[in-house]
């Protein structure tokens, strides 16, 4: 890709060099810069006072759940007996987000600085980074990266003379979408098939990797680690929006003028800011007909639509108010406020060229393809709905198929092991609920003559096809 | 407000006995010990929860979603207390999502609803999602009438199926181990014989490959799934998936006729169920008996009745004439014949070898045999043997206790049956009985046998002895016969008799019952009742007890 300048909107904290003139990954460039200096500072620092600036910040995990990265450290006891493990995960894998990839790629050694300090502030001396099989250049530079950190003392024993201990490995992934799910990392991570666990009680931060407390990070949460550490939690909380801080890596993709990856503060600006202002707008003669906003699996949203939100009165009463689109502040909670959510940042685009039957069945192949098979629901549901949306785009649906399609879907969500359930079936879900004249449209008899069940005309070649139905 | 209105009294909130705890039901509070799992609790106080993947005597990975319920935790106040209602019972906050209730133990004050339009229709999607890919062929499936997903589609499937896809397509007839037969189709994953095979075979050699609705369960790679437990997942798998090769195509399984019993092909008596239909035995499944097996037993003992339909099993009472031909006689005759040659004998010249395999009444009676004959030389063989540390006993023989406790052996079973064989052979012995057992399997030398003036030999099936005898009395075995054994750990049981005898074949009680009044008069047993009685008589352990007495499951013996 060539190189791109940030855009004047931009706040660059986690991205800051990324793309940047001169920078180079290797640690001398870091080090130039500044690098490890805010490992220093926090080495000098209790680790509970890490972890109290970390909670003070309000940041929110950056994978997708957005769960609070202090509350999650909290639950490691400071006087814990078992090891203490954490893991990177930098199984980046949800369609539609890219940013995890630029720092590796780019700059590793942020990564590395902001693991060692949350290592140190909750006491694991062994950590991981578990990252996808398709990033083997990224494990290449990590690997490169770590051992330029232990030469320069940033690892190992004795971390800067603080008697702080710790190793880094690098553990790359076999291609399993499932395996980015934290249980299904850690199990992986253990030699075994990524089936994610229960919950209760195997909640990592208690019975994690090897039934020991693990915390499990995204890459840019921890590399915000480091940026909490030399601003410290009250000011890192500055940035953003309360119960929104700090910066957020989105990456556009599909039917804009400029498509790529930006940092802003949370919450800086709306989506119509985004699509127009810093994208370019949709292309020559197209209108933007919808967005997914956090990666393939959060709730898509229509570009023609307003949306009903609560909002909070002088009075501390609160009203309904509608909202257009394009005024969606992009944040955590605004997005979940219009049904969706933020996700892993990934903001995908489609304009009015886009056929959403298509779009939806894309995404069906993609979890159909992904779904470990662990729990009944998914397993079967996520194939059905692939095949029904196949159908669908072959122009071979059959009445009923859109409502059989939503109902199988609700048949999955709530229902599963992990998170892969509702990942699977909010596409489906999304895309009946905003688009239903198209499914419906989809879903009229469109059998050829003389075929009288959909299996006869997709497969013909299947023996007593016919009679096999007929029962 | 008037001085005299007093405000309601505070509930108190309602405190379980040490052990127990409080849990709602579908609506009813009950009092259940501490560490009962949940799906337990609500099938037991509420409505039967079904399930695929849960299987008491394994993990519980959660995986098939069949169990999923309703479950709220007690309603918290603004003082962090529970809010009570007037009874003392915490109000219920019921969590929006279904949970399964198979992985969590109940705990203080939660609320559980078997019942519900939301549970309703999580069985309902999860019973076809388990369906859409099944191949239903229900008719010619060895699972038939014992399938749960046949169970549950009653209670909980769809009248017409709405999946007009193609169903995805695995291997059919998988030769997961030698005897053992998958059908992968069949197949719902919910990994019941991977643990099995892991936590209670100790043998992880079962796993699944690929993913999604394409997983399939198959044996690690250049390994064969042909532990001495292999066939225990049959009975656990909960559809037709896993198949039994001696089983599979050979009966429907609802014209079998049940009968409990247990195994004799060791000193544990694991508890069993024996299938059977008009006098075949179809199978030998495992019952579950916490003390003694659990829920499982060896594919060994599992498969060792085929013996009982041997072509060569002996169903005719045989006297051997002086020229060496045999003569087809009644049992009747056959057991005079026995008494009117033992009589010639003085006691130091008969041997006898009994079983470890007969049943305590058999046993009671072949040392009254003893006594009455003043036999001198006398033992069982014994059959120490590798035991594993699941089920198999270091003891090969079902009764070594039985036979101790009627001095029919000692404290080392078996330790005499050579001075016995050797004996018949230097010629001390003139005649020997014997039970159940071969003399040439303990040394003796057939040529010796041939030349003892009496061989009486009940048994099952022709070897040296019965060749050399003089007189062959058929016998029954043990699913052809009532009568009780004890096993390495004291345990009593009881066997039932599940077919017929074949042909001419004795019951051995009666035979030996025969014998002893054919040599000494009669003694008042009619039935096997009474000879129970008469043994509890003689014998305190078994004071208090009768055949009926012992029950399905058996009783330790003081």
């Amino acid at each position: 890709m060539s190189r791109r300048f940030p855009h004047p909107r931009e706040r660059r904290l986690v991205f800051k060099n990324v793309d940047r003139e001169g920078w180079t990954n290797d640690i001398q460039a870091y080090l130039n810069d500044g690098g490890y200096d805010d490992l220093r500072k926090a080495l000098s620092m209790k680790p509970q006072d890490i972890v109290n600036e970390v909670k003070t910040s309000q940041l929110r995990g950056r994978g997708g759940a957005g769960f609070s990265c202090g509350v999650k450290w909290g639950f490691i006891r400071p006087d814990e007996k078992k090891p203490v493990y954490l893991i990177c995960n930098a199984d980046e894998s949800e369609p539609g987000t890219f940013k995890d990839r630029y720092i590796i790629h780019q700059d590793p050694h942020q990564l590395i600085e902001g693991m060692v300090i949350s290592c140190y502030a909750v006491n694991a001396r062994l950590a991981y980074i578990y990252i996808r099989g398709e990033f083997p250049e990224g494990a290449r530079i990590l690997e490169k990266a770590i051992a330029e950190a232990h030469a320069h003392g940033f690892l190992g024993k004795n971390i800067l003379g603080s008697g702080f201990d710790l190793e880094i490995y690098v553990h790359r992934g076999a291609g399993a979408y499932i395996c980015g799910e934290e249980t299904g990392l850690i199990e992986s991570l253990e030699g075994k098939r990524p089936y994610p666990r229960i919950k209760p009680p195997y909640f990592p931060a208690v019975l994690g990797l090897y039934m020991s407390p693990t915390i499990v990070n995204n890459v840019e949460t921890l590399c915000n680690a480091k940026h909490i550490v030399r601003m410290g939690g009250a000011e890192f909380a500055k940035i953003g929006r309360p119960n929104n801080t700090g910066t957020r890596v989105l990456c556009v993709s599909g039917d804009v003028q400029k498509p790529g990856y930006f940092e802003f503060e949370v919450g800086a600006l709306t989506m119509g800011e985004l699509l127009y202002d810093i994208c370019g707008g949709p292309k020559p003669g197209r209108k933007i007909k919808a967005v997914i906003p956090g990666g393939s699996s959060a709730k898509v949203l229509r570009a023609d639509e307003s949306y009903k939100i609560k909002v909070k009165q002088p009075d501390g009463s609160m009203a309904d108010k509608m909202l257009p689109f394009n005024d969606i502040v992009l944040d955590f909670d605004s997005l979940a406020a219009v049904g969706s959510m933020a996700g892993s940042g990934g903001v995908i685009v489609m304009d009015d060229s886009r056929d959403m039957v298509w779009a939806l069945n894309n995404i069906n192949e993609f979890y159909a393809h992904e779904s470990c098979g662990q729990c009944t629901p998914c397993r079967e549901g996520s194939l059905w709905m692939k095949k029904i949306s196949d159908r669908l785009v072959a122009g071979l649906g059959v009445q009923g198929d859109d409502k059989n399609l939503l109902n199988v879907a609700d048949n999955i969500a709530g229902r599963t092991i992990c998170a892969f359930g509702e990942a699977c079936s909010w596409p489906v879900q999304s895309f009946l609920q905003k688009f239903p004249d198209d499914f419906k449209a989809a879903a009229k008899n469109h059998l050829p003559e003389g075929a009288r069940t959909a299996l006869e005309a997709l497969a013909p070649e299947v023996p007593h096809g016919r009679e096999a139905l007929a029962h | 407000m008037s001085e005299t209105t007093s405000t309601p009294a505070a509930p108190t909130p309602v405190v379980a006995p040490p052990g127990l705890v409080n849990i709602q039901v579908d609506g009813k509070w009950v009092q259940v010990p501490k560490g009962t799992r949940v799906i337990e609790a609500v099938s037991k106080h509420g409505t039967y929860v079904p399930r695929y993947c849960y299987h008491p005597k394994l993990s519980a990975p959660g995986n098939c979603r069949m169990c999923l319920i309703e479950m709220g935790s007690p309603k918290m106040g603004p003082d962090r207390k529970p809010i009570l209602d007037a009874a003392g019972y915490p109000e219920i906050a019921w969590m929006p999502r279904p949970q399964i209730c198979c992985s969590t133990d109940v705990s203080e004050g939660m609320g559980y609803r078997s019942q519900s339009p939301l549970v309703d229709e999580c069985r309902k999607g999860v019973m076809e999602f388990l369906l859409i890919n099944h191949p239903l062929d229900c008719p010619i499936c060895d699972q038939a009438g014992e399938c749960r997903l046949q169970e549950f589609s009653v209670e909980f499937g769809r009248g017409e199926s709405r999946f007009i896809e193609e169903k995805v397509k695995k291997p059919k007839k998988v030769e997961l181990g030698p005897r053992i037969t998958l059908d992968d189709e069949r197949c719902i994953m919910c990994s019941r014989c991977i643990r099995f095979s892991k936590e209670i075979a100790h043998d992880d050699v079962l796993g699944f490959t690929q993913r999604g609705s394409h997983t399939v369960l198959t044996a690690y790679p250049g390994r064969k799934f042909d532990n001495n437990y292999s066939l225990n997942t049959v009975d656990i798998c909960p559809v037709g998936a896993l198949t039994s090769n001696d089983f599979r195509f050979k009966m429907r399984v609802w014209f079998l006729k049940e009968t409990k019993s247990f195994c004799t092909s060791c000193g544990t008596g694991c508890n069993t169920t024996i299938g059977s239909r008009e006098n075949v035995i179809y199978r030998q499944t495992p019952r579950e008996n916490n003390d003694v097996n659990e829920v499982w037993m060896c594919d060994h003992g599992r498969l060792n009745f085929h013996y009982l339909q041997d072509a060569k099993r002996l169903t005719q009472p045989l006297l051997r004439l002086p020229d060496g031909r045999s003569e087809e006689v009644s049992m009747a005759e056959a057991v005079r014949e026995a008494a009117a040659q033992l009589r010639h004998f003085k006691g130091e010249e008969i041997g006898l070898l009994a079983s470890g395999r007969m049943t305590n009444e058999e046993l009671f009676l072949a040392a009254k045999l003893k006594r009455i004959l003043g036999i001198e030389h006398y033992d069982i063989v014994g059959r120490p043997q590798q035991p594993d540390d699941i089920l198999v006993s270091d003891d090969g023989n079902p009764n070594t206790r039985g036979a101790q406790l009627f001095k029919l052996t000692g404290e080392s079973p078996g330790r005499f049956a050579p001075v016995v064989a050797s004996k018949v052979n230097d010629g001390v012995l003139k005649a020997l009985i014997c039970l159940g057992e071969d003399a040439a399997s303990i040394g003796a030398k057939p040529e010796a046998l041939q030349k003892l003036s009496s061989l009486i030999v009940l048994d099952l099936l022709p070897n040296a002895s019965t060749a050399a005898a003089t007189v062959v009395l058929p016998g029954a075995a043990f699913a052809e016969k009532r009568g009780s054994m004890i096993n390495v750990k004291g345990r009593l049981q009881r066997l039932n008799q599940a077919i017929r005898l074949p042909g001419n074949a004795g019951d051995d009680w009666e035979i030996l019952r025969d014998l002893i009044a054919a040599l000494d008069g009669g003694n008042g047993i009619y039935t096997i009742e009474d000879l129970f009685q008469q043994m509890a008589a003689e014998h305190p352990q078994f004071a208090g007890l009768s055949l009926s007495k012992i029950g399905d499951l058996g009783v330790p013996l003081p």
